[in-house]
């Protein structure tokens, strides 16, 4: 491969790594500092970008009406698109949230687990919904035109880094004001927490909420960076598993360690791909799996051996006492 | 419609199997156990592995019992593949949640480990098998029984009916008659009184793991007899088997047993509105409902 190969290659690893990273972002907020397990990540990764692939295309007119069915088509910018993803996954945290907060965490991880199913089964079955198993093609991507097709990645990988450093500063500065410190008195005791006058359930609504509309802006960014989406993308081992492992590997609570830990693990991830190229032949077909194998047992170690990952948690204070 | 509901009574007393175990993990070792389905995956490949492995290997004669679709071959890799699944159970218990629980760690941290597990177990079988379905006896399905009321029902889902019902019957006869079980019910029932009687709570654990692995085993091989073994099989139970599980109320093994029954109905009777591809999402909004309406489900009293 020549040097302008390996550089492009880099770069689209960049870009979807940093897509993880904005995902572990919004996981950190409801894992890191407040304590829920969530673990139906795909599923608000499914509609983020469904939603935005559904903004900002056209309803199909004509000859592609027939063979392309979607419920709508604003073919509206970009913007809209991302802010349209977040506010979708905001609503549907929020429906989500309203049985499932008041009770144990595991119910809560089952709940999102069941919803993240039930949205791949409803995208891949419901064929006016948005194509069915077929899925979304054409998704435009921002400020197109500005330089050759070839080189749209750069363009692409600025605007992924740059909303994922607004949204980074966003999170520091939520969780170092109160609010922040009231998420962290609910994950570390529930109870002292509700015993101070919090009302546990509204912090960790609006936790989730938060946490889902950075997911859905997550979606988003994926559906233009790859410009195509189906309902197989979605499914539990790249749209949750890996997440965690990347946010647990980094360190949680730790927002520096969340966009480090998407870095470093999909790093790995690719990585191993090029050492299963090294199989034999009959191998070659199963190597995914061995890929997430290792993945697994990673998680297992990471979780033995060094539950605060690379980073471990920040100590945050008020800035008025330091 | 009376023919989904035998159909529904059939699956439902699968997924009761599973729920059974998870049931007793959740109210024993007290976490939510997300690798439950892929124990009855596996419990299904380590059957197919001894069906057209091992015992063909041996020598074992591939002749079936009369109208069934299988033979002696399957009567001995049954219990193998229980025991077998058990030895997984444990071993996971062994190495992962053993040692958390020594570390303290927290409820979550459990769940995750074991979502991690059923991961692990999952490519595992994708690695040895594939990702396609496959049956322990390839052919044309054995021809259906007609009952009265136009119900027609094939000699197998007889038989699975026969074989959880036994099943069940023994797993109750242990809990209650048995020192064993008297100490499990008693740990389930509360951990700090069991501990102070002089119970000893890791024995009980590995007791736990392997009741609950030898029936999602034997779940995992009823269904993969009844319809197919694929992969993702035990992943897309685990959706009902959490469903039976807090609708029978956590901890109460007559209560999975219910709750997977009611499951089961639910769902094949929906595929007579629904595309039967959104069984997973039926189980899910039962939960859900149970959830909103009486958490702690049929069998718990309602503080609330």
């Amino acid at each position: 491969m020549e040097l302008g190969g390996i550089v492009a290659y880099i770069v689209a690893l960049a870009i979807t790594a940093g897509i993880y990273a904005i995902f572990c972002l919004g996981l950190n907020i409801q894992w890191g500092y407040t304590g829920l397990f969530n673990i139906g990540i795909a599923g608000f990764f499914c509609i983020g970008a469904y939603a935005s692939a559904m903004i900002t295309t056209p309803k199909p007119t004509g000859i592609y009406a027939q063979y392309v069915h979607q419920l709508f088509g604003l073919n509206l910018p970009f913007v809209f698109g991302l802010l349209g993803a977040a506010l979708i996954c905001g609503i549907i945290a929020f429906l989500i949230g309203i049985p499932t907060l008041r009770l144990g965490e595991d119910y809560l991880a089952i709940s999102t687990l069941g919803i993240a199913e039930t949205f791949r089964l409803i995208f891949n079955n419901e064929k006016w919904l948005a194509n069915g198993a077929r899925g979304l093609m054409g998704i435009p991507q921002p400020l197109q035109g500005l330089v050759d097709p070839r080189h749209y990645n750069y363009i692409y990988l600025i605007i992924v880094v740059f909303i994922m450093i607004i949204v980074y500063l966003l999170i520091e500065r939520a969780v170092r004001s109160p609010w922040g410190r009231v998420l962290r008195a609910i994950r570390e005791d529930e109870v002292s927490a509700a015993m101070s006058g919090k009302d546990i359930f509204n912090f960790k609504m609006q936790s989730f909420v938060f946490g889902a509309m950075i997911m859905g802006l997550g979606g988003a960014l994926y559906a233009h960076a790859t410009r195509a989406i189906s309902p197989e993308v979605f499914t539990p081992l790249y749209g949750t598993f890996i997440i965690w492992v990347m946010l647990m590997a980094g360190g949680s609570g730790n927002n520096k360690g969340a966009i480090l830990g998407a870095y470093v693990i999909w790093g790995i991830w690719i990585g191993t791909k090029f050492m299963t190229d090294l199989l034999p032949f009959t191998l070659k077909a199963r190597a995914p799996y061995i890929r997430f194998l290792l993945i697994g047992i990673l998680l297992e170690v990471i979780l033995l051996y060094r539950p605060q990952g690379l980073l471990g948690e920040e100590k945050k204070v008020s800035k008025l006492i330091e | 419609m009376i023919e989904l509901i035998v159909y529904g009574i059939v699956l439902g007393s699968i997924i009761s199997l599973g729920a059974i175990g998870l049931t007793l993990i959740y109210g024993i070792v007290r976490f939510a156990n997300f690798s439950h389905g892929d124990l009855m995956s596996a419990g299904a490949y380590v059957a197919l592995f001894m069906v057209t492995g091992v015992l063909s290997w041996i020598g074992v004669p591939a002749t079936t019992f009369g109208p069934l679709s299988f033979g002696w071959r399957m009567v001995i890799a049954f219990p193998v593949s229980m025991l077998a699944v058990a030895g997984v159970a444990i071993l996971f218990d062994q190495i992962l949640y053993r040692k958390l629980r020594q570390k303290g760690s927290g409820v979550v941290i459990f769940a995750m480990s074991s979502l991690g597990a059923a991961f692990i177990l999952r490519m595992i079988i994708l690695i040895l098998w594939g990702a396609d379905s496959l049956f322990y006896k390839p052919g044309l399905m054995r021809p259906a029984l007609q009952l009265p009321m136009g119900i027609k029902i094939r000699p197998d889902q007889i038989l699975i009916l026969f074989v959880v019902f036994i099943l069940i019957g023994l797993l109750h006869l242990f809990l209650q008659n048995t020192k064993m079980g008297k100490a499990m019910r008693a740990t389930a029932d509360n951990m700090e009184l069991a501990l102070v009687s002089g119970i000893n709570t890791e024995k009980i654990i590995i007791w736990t793991w392997g009741i609950g692995g030898a029936m999602a085993a034997a779940g995992g091989i009823l269904y993969g007899i009844d319809v197919q073994l694929h992969p993702y099989m035990g992943w897309n139970f685990l959706i009902p088997l959490f469903a039976a599980t807090i609708l029978g109320t956590i901890g109460n093994m007559y209560g999975a047993l219910v709750g997977g029954l009611v499951i089961g109905v639910a769902q094949q009777v929906s595929t007579a509105f629904l595309m039967p591809t959104y069984k997973p999402a039926v189980a899910f909004i039962i939960m859900i409902l149970i959830l909103l309406f009486r958490p702690k489900g049929i069998f718990g009293e309602n503080s609330k």
